[in-house]
């Protein structure tokens, strides 16, 4: 097969790839925003700490699988306690208070993360039996783990996609998205169904953090650069919409890894080396927030947003 | 404009006596304090200017560290090539930020609500890029400043001192104008937006137009900020415009109490000594996790968030009202 076309191939992996970790990130975030109206900076804190408790419970249980069912059964309490405790209050407040008071939060995780796995960084080694490569075609030859990553994040988005448009508890997601007071005065128990979508959405940012974890570094802070990626993503999908998110995350995926794959290359052509090699990731950076920019300026509520 | 009663009020007595204080600091503070007053002076002018758009005009812009950087890197870049003069580089430096806020805002004025927070972030995160790929002045690194910026011998900003008492002044005229601006007409046609946008149009008033000059001004107030702390960390890099940057802006003006005067003052002092009073009191009563001060901090936020809506400003009020009735 022809090396360049390979090349493509793999990077079209390796975005798909990214952009379903983030869809996850960014799915969670865009329920509870579109439903809640809520502004919530502290999802990308729950990223991180299912990653630390993965590589906590993974390390405890010495079983990747285990130890990351373990980590979101803990996000998912962790979710609800963070919603019962501060969350709860926040809704009827403007996106302000919101956006002050999940920066506060952000912080305490960061803090509470430094006090007790301390500051060094944490790895989790992949699992053995995903640590291979894959022959998809000749000449192609993929990570087993990272193909394990794209099923996980497809099979979630199709359940997603059937929880919010084939189940009552979808319906009422739907219709608190357009009208909150109006299902709440259909009897439906907005209480419960909040909590319920913020402990949903916790436990998708979770396992977004920790399958991502044997790639990155589990690292105090690795959910705030994301989480503005995520909402990047929100926001260009439109608030409230699974469809935007995930078709904004795919773009914003392979736009960064596109990005950076390719334009130190070009780059290379009018710019030194290294002036190039730091230029790159910057630009390809700034290409996705351009996006943003553009696609706001295009359409003031995103791509599927119905409301402003 | 001041008049004798209003002393009586505890709210301008505490203002009043603060300012005092600070003038006074130089000289009996050491250096460690005078620095530290000069960088609570310097975010408090970058408070204000975002107290403008967010207090006054309900703008919540959620990336006005941004103009620090632009600032910043103004004056950074300019004394890289040798161009030393505070009377060139200042000016620069709040133009090139009015520039690029003018550019961002009517961008940004399309859009509402949290769409427009999330703009105005996207942009920040726009000029945070832009400075981590300038590999010519340090990238990621940032970029030391040899030389602080020079006023043809009048002032010596290397002064310890000098340098507090310029900031100092330049605070005062950013009150002064703040105070005047919210006064004026445009003031109030910018505060009558904030409650009832509609309202204001349906009355024939250009609001967006009116907005947008805040935002520009607002920049440019905060690139000056930005000139002033390259100046005294002798230093820029992207950090100073990371988001949480912008994240720390809106607690001052928040904290300090949002649309109100001297609420920017209030909430940076109230920052910045919580900053570093928060570590060493943790470690008097706990010894050893004066370090994790922030696992304070964070929830103090959000009880700010939840029950303090007024600020710091409020309080004042508030201890004023039962002696006036």
């Amino acid at each position: 097969m022809d090396p360049q076309l390979t090349l493509y191939l793999i990077q079209a992996l390796n975005g798909l790839q990214l952009g379903l970790l983030m869809f996850l990130l960014a799915a969670g975030l865009t329920l509870t925003f579109g439903i809640m109206d809520l502004v919530n900076l502290a999802h990308g804190s729950l990223y991180m700490m299912g990653a630390y408790f993965a590589a906590t419970f993974i390390s405890l249980t010495d079983s990747f699988l285990l130890g990351a069912l373990l980590a979101l059964i803990a996000s998912l309490v962790l979710g609800i306690a963070v919603e019962v405790i501060v969350m709860r209050r926040l809704y009827r407040r403007d996106h302000l208070d919101h956006v002050l008071a999940t920066f506060g939060l952000i912080l305490f995780f960061n803090e509470l993360v430094r006090a007790f796995w301390g500051p060094a960084g944490l790895t989790i080694a992949v699992p053995s039996w995903l640590a291979h490569s894959v022959q998809l075609m000749p000449g192609v030859i993929y990570s087993a783990y990272r193909l394990a990553i794209i099923a996980v994040g497809l099979l979630v988005a199709l359940f997603l996609a059937w929880l919010v448009t084939r189940t009552r508890t979808g319906m009422w997601i739907r219709a608190g998205a357009s009208n909150r007071t109006m299902i709440g005065a259909l009897g439906v128990n907005v209480q419960l169904l909040f909590t319920l979508v913020f402990g949903l959405g916790s436990v998708l940012a979770a396992l977004a953090g920790l399958m991502a974890a044997p790639i990155v570094t589990v690292q105090i802070g690795m959910g705030d650069n994301i989480l503005i990626l995520a909402f990047v993503i929100i926001v260009i999908g439109g608030i409230g919409s699974i469809k935007g998110a995930f078709i904004a995350a795919m773009t914003v995926g392979m736009i960064d890894t596109f990005g950076r794959a390719f334009l130190p290359e070009l780059l290379k052509l009018f710019l030194s080396n290294s002036a190039a090699s730091t230029a790159a990731p910057a630009l390809s950076s700034m290409m996705i927030y351009l996006l943003m920019a553009g696609i706001l300026v295009w359409r003031p509520t995103g791509l599927f947003g119905a409301r402003s | 404009m001041l008049d004798v009663n209003a002393l009586r009020n505890p709210r301008v007595m505490i203002t009043l006596l603060l300012l005092i204080a600070a003038v006074l600091v130089p000289f009996f503070a050491g250096n460690f304090l005078v620095s530290f007053g000069s960088r609570i002076i310097i975010w408090t002018i970058a408070a204000i200017s975002l107290n403008v758009i967010l207090g006054y005009g309900g703008m919540v812009s959620f990336g006005h560290a941004a103009y620090l950087g632009i600032g910043g890197y103004a004056v950074g870049i300019m004394a890289h090539h040798g161009i030393n003069s505070g009377f060139l580089q200042w000016p620069v430096a709040m133009l090139a930020s009015a520039l690029w806020a003018l550019a961002v805002g009517a961008l940004s004025m399309r859009t509402r609500g949290v769409y427009f927070i999330m703009i105005t972030l996207a942009f920040a995160q726009l000029i945070y890029f832009v400075g981590v790929g300038l590999e010519a002045y340090g990238g990621d690194d940032g970029l030391t400043i040899y030389k602080r910026s020079e006023f043809a011998g009048i002032l010596s900003l290397k002064n310890r001192a000098t340098f507090y008492w310029t900031c100092f002044v330049l605070m005062l005229g950013v009150f002064y104008l703040c105070h005047r601006l919210v006064q004026s007409r445009f003031g109030m046609v910018l505060q009558g937006s904030k409650s009832n946008d509609l309202r204001m149009r349906a009355l024939g008033f250009p609001t967006t137009r009116y907005r947008l000059t805040a935002f520009t001004l607002a920049g440019a107030m905060c690139g000056l900020a930005g000139a002033l702390l390259a100046n005294q960390t002798d230093f820029i890099s992207p950090a100073m415009m990371h988001w949480t940057a912008s994240g720390d802006l809106i607690v001052i003006v928040v904290l300090g109490g949002m649309g109100t005067l001297f609420g920017p003052l209030y909430g940076a002092i109230a920052f910045f000594v919580l900053e570093e009073s928060l570590k060493p009191l943790i470690d008097w009563v706990r010894p050893g996790w004066g370090d994790y001060w922030r696992l304070l901090f964070g929830p103090l936020l959000v009880m700010v968030a939840l029950y303090a809506r007024g600020g710091l400003d409020s309080l004042f009020e508030r201890a004023a009202r039962p002696r006036h009735g």
